[in-house]
């Protein structure tokens, strides 16, 4: 044990019954390289007891997999390793692998965040719990089959029995998930180290498998370590926290002490770095500046305090330990930790906060505003066609099936929905210009039906795009320079005015000018993101789509790339439609807000309206199923979960597409569900505001 | 996984390098490729034997042609650097002039049938339709000609001095492999998004195919064009070894090598610097195609960097193999095959 680590636990060193059940100690694991090693993690210690649930949070880059991957032994040959693991007190390092086999699985199990990488294409995945049920147990065949089965049912997968028996490539990745956690459970394990297992899952799948792990841990009574970025799945389900920075651990505590008396700058912005999805009102994100460092060539100092607002000289001379607040298990690693203490400082008095120019439009009724974006009617059906080489066609996807939207001037609408609901096919059909199969698309008073190649170029010139992967929308062989200069050269900007143009923009968008002769993959992702932005702010468009803009990014960057946004929209009079599935994301920003549903748009509406008293049954759905970073808060709520995957667009039901999953539906009577099945709802105004729904029982609910 | 290994690639590290200067495209592969040093030997070897093979003739004692008649057979000497044939003919000039054509067929014919390979196979699999099928179709028509039946069929009709016959020739059977590659590859290339991008921002089409699918798959092109070369000078040694290639009294690599082969065991001079010179071609071209396959990529230098210093994830996750290399290897077989 380090030093450090005395201040909590004076008996763990007792392995009794109430002993820890993993203890990891002063963990160090070092990739050699050439010139330099790579330090991924540089002195972890933690304890977990029967039961608790441990969260482990960072940014990509702040080695909380990689710790988690010593701990189960999985790291790749040639990892230096050294510390101390041991569970109920049996030291694992330094074991071979044959070892440690016996006890992975059986003691320790954990749940990637891509359950197809985990799970074995060709066999079923009754078959696979089966198997591991039989590795570590005396049991005969039928019986594993039957504690697959049981498993299965536990983690709620309809229809277990029949659904043993298919393969991993047959589930959903939500049902993939669901199997990896009965995979888990299968021996009792005492630690489950999940790692990010749900950060590919749409929210209210998420909600479902966060679910299933909180019933696992209750019936194995397994201690959870919780290893993710999202600030949100912490605050709910662990009752303590690690943050991680630079392969080391900054701060740890209870969640309550971390989220709400933070005493480290770094864990202090990262929270107010969040956009909330409970907070109304606009104040700008916090951003953290720059980058997190290199983990080869670590200055001697604390790691954070190139992007420390409270750096002082003292910072650089050596890095801070883990030091405890006095009367609690609260450790900060900083060195003016005791001074926050002391001041009470919050994240805004240490954090300077952008200003964001006001919006002068804003002032301008909305109804006097021009129309930038209509859409009316929007249909997009895709052919579903069957075999290689006898093409025929079997079906029709209705990827967007009828939708309306109206963007005014300065205004930012979101639309948001799950993969699958046909928000990018919709922002295609936008993007293409072409004229619909049926419905209309109309930009800046023109519509595509009726224009010409020459007028189709003056709408491009209006209308640009950011899209959601900064590095594969950038050509890698064209320097920032270039890229940006694109636009400007397909519109025949003057030559001689170019280079002055695209310096410009490097400089609206932050980025110093310097910068342009760099190649995309030489910037880290924030930074690519904001030449993304460049480019689209070249010709002076009046509306922007953004596709998922910040979602790739991390939370600290996406911070300041979302103020960029705001500040750019206030200064040059932009319109943006804000395609996002994050829904905090979106409250931020947006003025108006339009949910969509299996090509349809279910609800719509001014932001707070729609967040504040959502009425269609799957927006209170989706809003309940985002976790708020706000313990407390968190603990308070209660989810509305829906059952079920998305169907396939290819068949949605009749009448009311939702009806399948709809909890509302169920506390329906028989005559009342008639309605739902045989008509499907039209978007009704709720009051005589804009604000719509379609269904055709609405209600206002509030659920944040 | 990427992301997080490249934000370990810290600003310090490019170093004073990258100021405020904003190169061409051109430019900036120019002086990547200035930095390789393997280039740099392939294009000094190139240039060497560039020299030799044009000033070799001139220098040497020996006209090309003419013969020696109190030389037959004769190892190499002061008089005949590098000895005589049977019919007393100086080897050194007529290696010499011989190297002249070959490399410029192997050079020629490597450019030409790429350039058509990239054009084609981009046009197809970027504009799709019919102009795909039509392409395809031309494609396909030539790739299942017998090659080396019909060269050599035309081949000995040409008039001795129509070479330039003989490389348009050796390119069209050339290119379809590579073509259909590369139509594949532009076809994936089409959905990226900064294709997208460019497309939305109003770019025509060909543009689009010139700016931003064929120099993303200047790697595979640029191993190909690579490959080409010393696909043709084989071609054209295999071709003049039937007698079918270069007629005489033109002379090339490949009809030196034919005619020493014979005699080889006894005078091994009249074989070996032939076949020697086409060895170090084949290798200084390779380099070249090494170096600039590097420059052309922006992707190769970080590619090295990360090779040097591993991220935690990179070494971590399941590995990837880098970008470029399965192409490579992809090419290579298929050039194996083609070589007529
Ligand atoms: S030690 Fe210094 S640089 Fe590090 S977090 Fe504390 S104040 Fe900031
Ligand atoms: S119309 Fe019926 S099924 Fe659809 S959302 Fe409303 S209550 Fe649910």
């Amino acid at each position: 044990m380090t030093t450090t680590e005395t201040g909590i636990t004076a008996a763990a060193d007792t392995v009794g019954a109430d002993g820890p059940v993993l203890e990891v100690t002063d963990l160090h694991v070092t990739f050699p390289g050439e010139p330099d090693d790579v330090r991924a993690v540089r002195g972890v210690s933690y304890q977990l007891r029967k039961g608790e649930v441990l969260g482990i949070v960072g940014e990509s880059g702040s080695g909380k997999s990689v710790t988690s991957l010593a701990v189960m032994g999985l790291l790749p040959e040639g990892a230096e390793v050294t510390g101390s693991v041991r569970l109920h007190g049996e030291e694992l390092l330094g074991r071979s692998d044959e070892q440690l086999a016996k006890v992975r699985g059986k003691r320790i199990a954990m749940v990637f965040q891509d359950p197809l990488q985990a799970l074995t294409p060709v066999y079923t995945v009754g078959d696979q719990i089966a198997e591991a049920v039989l590795i570590h147990s005396r049991r005969t065949k039928a019986q594993a089959w039957a504690r697959a089965v049981e498993l299965l049912k536990l983690v709620g997968i309809p229809n277990a029995e029949q659904r043993a028996k298919a393969f991993p490539h047959e589930f959903s990745g939500g049902m993939r998930q669901r199997v990896m956690i009965a995979m888990a459970i299968a021996n009792d394990p005492d630690v489950i180290i999940c790692d990010e297992p749900t950060t590919a899952l749409d929210v209210t799948i998420q909600a479902q498998v966060l679910e299933v792990l909180k019933a696992a841990q209750r019936e194995t009574g397994a201690a959870i370590v919780m290893i993710t970025h999202d600030l949100g799945v912490i605050a709910g389900f662990v009752d303590r926290v690690l943050v991680m920075y630079a392969g080391r651990p900054v701060e740890t505590g209870a969640v309550d002490d971390i989220y709400y008396r933070g005493r480290m700058p770094y864990t202090m912005g990262l929270l107010g770095s969040v956009p909330r999805l409970d907070l109304g009102e606009r104040a700008p994100l916090v951003p953290i500046e720059g980058n997190p460092p290199s983990l080869t060539r670590l200055p001697p100092g604390c790691p954070f305090q190139p992007r420390c607002p409270l750096a002082i000289d003292a910072c650089g001379e050596r890095e801070p330990e883990l030091v405890a607040v006095p009367g609690s298990d609260h450790q900060a690693a900083c060195i003016r930790a005791g001074e926050i203490e002391a001041n009470n400082w919050g994240v805004t008095d240490i954090y300077p906060v952008p200003e964001i120019p006001e919006d002068t439009i804003a002032q301008v009724p909305r109804a006097d505003r021009q129309v930038v974006l209509d859409i009316e009617g929007l249909i997009k059906h895709h052919p579903l066609t069957k075999g290689v080489v006898f093409r025929r066609r079997v079906g029709t996807v209705y990827a967007v099936d009828g939708i309306d939207l109206e963007i005014r001037e300065g205004e930012t609408l979101g639309l948001v929905g799950e993969s699958g609901c046909g928000k990018t096919t919709t922002l295609m059909e936008i993007l293409e210009l072409r004229r619909p199969a049926r419905g209309r698309v109309v930009v800046l008073g023109r519509s595509t039906d009726r224009i010409g190649a020459g007028e189709r170029m003056r709408v491009r010139r209006d209308l640009s795009v950011v899209f959601q992967d900064p590095m594969a929308s950038l050509d890698p062989r064209m320097t920032a320079y270039d890229i940006i200069a694109e636009p400007l050269l397909a519109h025949n900007h003057p030559k001689d005015r170019l280079r002055s143009r695209v310096m410009e923009l490097l400089d609206l968008v932050g980025l110093s000018a310097e910068y342009a002769g760099r190649y995309p993959q030489e910037f880290s992702g924030g930074q690519r993101q904001r030449i993304g932005i460049a480019r689209a702010l070249a010709l002076e468009p009046k509306l922007v789509v953004l596709d998922e803009p910040v979602s790739a990014l991390d939370v600290s960057i996406q911070a300041g790339i979302i103020n960029l946004l705001e500040d750019l929209k206030a200064r040059l009079r932009l319109s943006y439609l804000f395609v996002a599935h994050d829904l905090s994301v979106v409250r931020h920003i947006a003025d108006r807000v339009a949910v969509m549903y299996l090509g349809k748009i279910v609800e719509q509406g001014e932001v707070d309206r729609v967040y504040g008293a959502p009425a269609h049954p799957y927006t209170q759905a989706l809003l309940s199923a985002i976790p708020i970073p706000d313990p407390e808060k968190e603990r308070g709520r209660s989810r509305i979960l829906l059952s079920g995957d998305l169907p396939s667009p290819a068949n949605p039901p009749s009448g009311c597409r939702f009806r399948t999953r709809c909890p509302k539906f169920l506390t329906l009577s028989e005559d009342e569900r008639t309605a739902c099945i045989d008509t499907e709802p039209p978007l009704r105004g709720i009051g005589d505001t804009d604000h719509g729904a379609a269904c055709h029982y609405a209600e206002e609910r509030e659920v944040v | 996984m990427t992301q997080q290994a490249e934000l370990l690639v810290d600003d310090q590290e490019k170093g004073p390098e990258s100021e405020f200067e904003t190169p061409g495209r051109w430019r900036t592969v120019w002086r990547q490729l200035l930095k390789s040093r393997q280039a740099m030997i392939g294009l000094a070897v190139l240039a060497v034997l560039f020299l030799m093979a044009y000033i070799g003739p001139l220098i040497s004692p020996w006209e090309f042609g003419e013969p020696d008649f109190t030389a037959f057979y004769q190892p190499p000497s002061p008089e005949h650097w590098w000895g005589t044939t049977q019919t007393g003919q100086d080897i050194f000039t007529s290696t010499m002039v011989g190297l002249q054509k070959s490399l410029i067929i192997g050079l020629l014919v490597a450019v030409v049938s790429t350039t058509v390979a990239a054009v084609v196979g981009a046009f197809a699999g970027y504009l799709l339709g019919l102009t795909d099928k039509a392409l395809m179709w031309v494609t396909d028509l030539l790739l299942v000609l017998p090659t080396f039946v019909i060269l050599s069929i035309l081949a000995p009709r040409l008039d001795s001095g129509s070479w330039l016959i003989f490389v348009v020739l050796l390119s069209a059977f050339l290119w379809m492999v590579t073509a259909k590659m590369v139509r594949g590859m532009a076809i994936s290339l089409k959905e990226r998004e900064y294709v997208l991008a460019a497309r939305y921002m109003g770019l025509p089409a060909w543009k689009i195919i010139f700016r931003h699918i064929i120099p993303n798959m200047s790697s595979l092109l640029i191993v190909d064009a690579t490959i080409n070369v010393v696909a043709a000078i084989l071609a054209e040694t295999s071709l003049s070894y039937f007698g079918f290639g270069i007629q005489p009294p033109d002379v090339s690599l490949g009809s030196l090598i034919a005619a020493g082969t014979r005699p080889a065991p006894t005078h091994p001079w009249t074989f070996w610097f032939a076949a020697v010179l086409l060895i170090v071609t084949v290798l200084a071209v390779n380099l070249v195609g090494d170096g600039l396959r590097d420059a052309l990529d922006p992707r190769a230098k970080a590619r090295r960097r990360k090779r040097r210093r591993p991220a935690p994830a990179a070494a971590a996750g399941p590995v990837r193999p880098a970008a470029g290399t399965g192409r490579v290897q992809g090419t290579s077989e298929k050039a194996a095959g083609k070589a007529p």
